[in-house]
């Protein structure tokens, strides 16, 4: 059993896959996320994508926490349970590593660089039919928190209740974060992870 | 605060600071370029003045690294699997002349090629040189074992090698730091026949080199990083390095009883290996990369009780994984699921914006008019001017080639015979090529695409800025034939000219296309 400051952190194992396209971000929500594991006492391994993919192809972060011994550093398939996702249809190309019953968090916005990008509600309603799923209007919600490049971080705040991980812990990660870049900052993205929470657009579980 | 959350290369970074380098030497390459730029970015190494400029290639990395352990300090150099092959000379005679302060040689191999021509196993270099190889599963093991390789290197007075694959070189964990030691004093070796590799002397330290075999084999029989992991069952696993990790997972999840012998530190320890192999009928061989201690393992006729990726258990190419391996050891992982159809691929691409599209809008453009239209190519963002739309170069094979093929292809009769290759690459390994262009008169256009940077690995500082019209010019391209262009759409007309009145120059030609990254370019305005 690991312990913060006498905490007792109860017994937990999140395999978490984070999507993307290079240059969205993905890696700030896991080093967030790592922060907040880290802060807690909890183990944690955070695989990610550097080099050719990064120059706008298609980006993933396998990141596991656990209050035991983590041995692989890519999540197993079938074993995610939670797929974070910026970008809607990076959210699916992960989908092999879903458990059954596990949640999809994802934007709705698309982010089209290629010619064939497929038609966004066909996309929408496959991930509707695929997976328990959460949509998040990210662009917007950022836009209201000060700043649209902070989706990342709404898309952080909407999938906390997946995380097990406690709201104020991951709040102080941010706060960790982006303390080298000002208050300003902080105080932004605090604002995009409320917003993120509290504007799931749906709930179906 | 002694824990931190650190990527495997961070991890050798810091351990390497700990064990008191004096100087960090590379070139930047994926995987294995945040471990430079850790120490470059780390107060303890400015506090501690650890030298971590980039060097212009990897030999000259390596050969730097050698000249500070003569000089009795300890050194670390880091490259990607590939660069080895450009440090191989270095690295090969190293083992001969051996070393004097500590000297860590760290390889960060690619297998499934993420970021790579190939997925060569560097492992099999650490053979060829006959020095010791340490292989670490985890980033803990990563940091502990950096710290022991620096005291192996000095004892064993050997370089040591030490190979880690992408997914621990880009993974994160939490890492315990030790006590940080300080850096050893100048004091250059005095045994100077070691070093002069007439072959008088080279012959001795040979010799030296195969005598020290069997003490390396005894330090890997009793190594701390080589552990097995008991079990009751029939079939047993082998695993190294990182497969061990995915063998445990398995092993764990599915609450298999299976015993495990992990090994990380090679040669291999064979009286170990002998005693846990002989109890059982059949054994997984698992190792990341290619089938290196399996083919001895298995023998040349085949112990039949080994199996792995030589007879199909295991893939024979590409990374291994936690299913790859659960299919391995017989157990369903009932993993169905598959990428719906409605996703399409989305491949890396040129960022908007980049002066690299503009110059190959304009190469495109200029070589419409010719029957052959063959561009050649090199390693870098600009590769990726081989994809639609572009379709613009048609090869990509080693840094520096596009210049030399070319030449090799103007040889035999290609008109016109054009090269582009980037600054960084430039400096690499493609002024000697430009150099037999230019002693053999002949005719090719080499397009050096200037961004200011060595882009594809995140914008490290690229070694011949600002000095590329003087090497040109340095090395006998006649200057009227040195042409400078700024790649921007508004300048595309005149760009395309100039790369045909080039084109059609019998002789060597050199245009060199400078715009900074747009990269860069955002990061600076940042700051």
């Amino acid at each position: 059993m690991c312990t913060n400051g006498g905490k007792k952190q109860k017994k937990m194992n999140k395999n978490i896959i984070i999507s993307g396209v290079g240059g969205q971000g993905i890696l700030t929500v896991a080093s967030i996320i790592d922060l907040a594991a880290m802060n807690l006492g909890l183990n944690v391994k955070q695989a990610e994508v550097h080099g050719m993919s990064q120059r706008g192809g298609a980006v993933e972060s396998h990141l596991r926490v656990s209050s035991g011994e983590i041995f692989s550093d890519l999540i197993p398939k079938g074993r995610a349970d939670l797929i974070l996702s910026v970008e809607p249809m990076e959210s699916l190309r992960y989908l092999p590593f879903l458990s059954p019953e596990g949640v999809i968090v994802t934007a709705t916005e698309p982010f089209v660089n290629i010619d064939n990008y497929p038609d966004r509600e066909k996309l929408l309603k496959t991930i509707a039919t695929t997976a328990n799923h959460v949509f998040v209007d990210a662009g917007s919600l950022a836009k209201e928190a000060g700043s649209a490049k902070s989706y990342n971080v709404v898309m952080l705040g909407a999938a906390t209740p997946y995380l097990e991980i406690a709201t104020e812990e991951l709040e102080k990660a941010i706060e960790m974060f982006f303390d080298r870049k000002g208050k300003e900052m902080v105080d932004l993205n605090i604002r995009a992870f409320r917003l993120g929470w509290a504007n799931r657009l749906n709930e179906q579980q | 605060m002694n824990k931190q959350l650190l990527l495997g290369a961070e991890a050798i970074a810091q351990a390497a600071l700990d064990a008191g380098i004096s100087g960090v030497y590379a070139y930047p390459g994926t995987p294995s370029t945040e471990i430079t730029q850790f120490i470059q970015q780390s107060p303890q190494a400015r506090k501690a003045g650890v030298r971590s400029k980039w060097s212009a290639n990897e030999k000259t990395a390596y050969e730097a690294a050698l000249g500070m352990s003569y000089a009795g300090k300890r050194a670390l150099v880091c490259m990607k699997h590939v660069g080895l092959n450009v440090a191989a000379d270095a690295f090969m005679n190293s083992a001969i002349t051996g070393v004097h302060g500590g000297l860590v040689v760290v390889v960060a191999d690619d297998p499934s090629m993420h970021s790579s021509q190939n997925e060569q196993d560097s492992r099999v270099y650490g053979k060829f040189a006959m020095v010791p190889v340490l292989e670490p599963s985890n980033q803990q093991e990563t940091y502990d074992i950096v710290r022991y390789a620096f005291d192996l290197s000095e004892d064993g007075k050997l370089p040591v090698l030490l190979r880690i694959p992408t997914r621990l070189s880009h993974s994160r964990a939490v890492v315990e730091r030790g006590e940080a030691i300080p850096q050893n004093r100048l004091a250059p070796t005095q045994e100077k026949n070691r070093w002069i590799l007439l072959p008088v002397n080279a012959r001795k330290g040979y010799h030296r080199l195969l005598e020290q075999q069997a003490r390396l084999t005894t330090l890997s029989e009793f190594s701390r990083f080589n552990q097995a992991v008991p079990g009751t069952g029939e079939k047993a696993v082998i695993a190294f390095g990182i497969a061990y990790n995915y063998v445990m997972e398995v092993v764990r999840t599915y609450a298999l009883d299976m015993p495990v012998l992990k090994l990380s530190q090679y040669p291999l320890p064979e009286k170990k290996i002998g005693e846990f192999a002989e109890k059982y009928g059949e054994i997984l061989v698992a190792e990341e990369g290619y089938p290196v201690y399996e083919e001895l393992l298995k023998g040349f006729f085949g112990n039949r009780r080994f199996r792995g990726r030589l007879d199909g258990t295991l893939p024979r190419t590409g990374e291994l994984s936690p299913n790859i391996l659960a299919k391995a050891l017989g157990v369903d992982t009932n993993s169905e699921q598959t990428v719906p159809s409605i996703v399409a691929p989305r491949p890396p691409m040129l960022c908007q914006g980049c002066s690299h599209r503009d110059l190959f809008d304009a190469v495109v453009q200029a070589m419409v008019s010719y029957p052959q239209r063959h561009v050649f190519g090199d390693i870098g963002c600009y590769t990726l001017g081989a994809l639609s739309p572009y379709n613009a170069i048609s090869t990509c094979v080693d840094m520096g080639a596009s210049i030399t093929m070319a030449k090799g292809a103007a040889d035999a009769g290609l008109f016109p015979a054009v090269a582009v290759i980037g600054d960084s690459t430039f400096t690499h390994s493609g002024i000697t090529g430009l150099l037999d262009a230019v002693n053999d008169k002949s005719a090719v256009t080499v397009i050096i695409s200037d961004n200011g940077t060595t882009a594809m690995t995140g914008g490290q500082d690229s070694s011949g800025s600002g000095k590329y019209y003087a090497i040109c010019k340095g090395i006998g391209v006649e200057e009227n034939h040195i042409r400078e262009i700024v790649p921007l759409r508004k300048n595309f007309e005149e760009n395309v000219k100039v790369m045909k009145e080039e084109f059609e120059y019998e002789g060597v030609s050199v245009i060199i296309s400078q715009r900074e990254c747009v990269q860069t370019a955002v990061k600076s305005r940042k700051k």
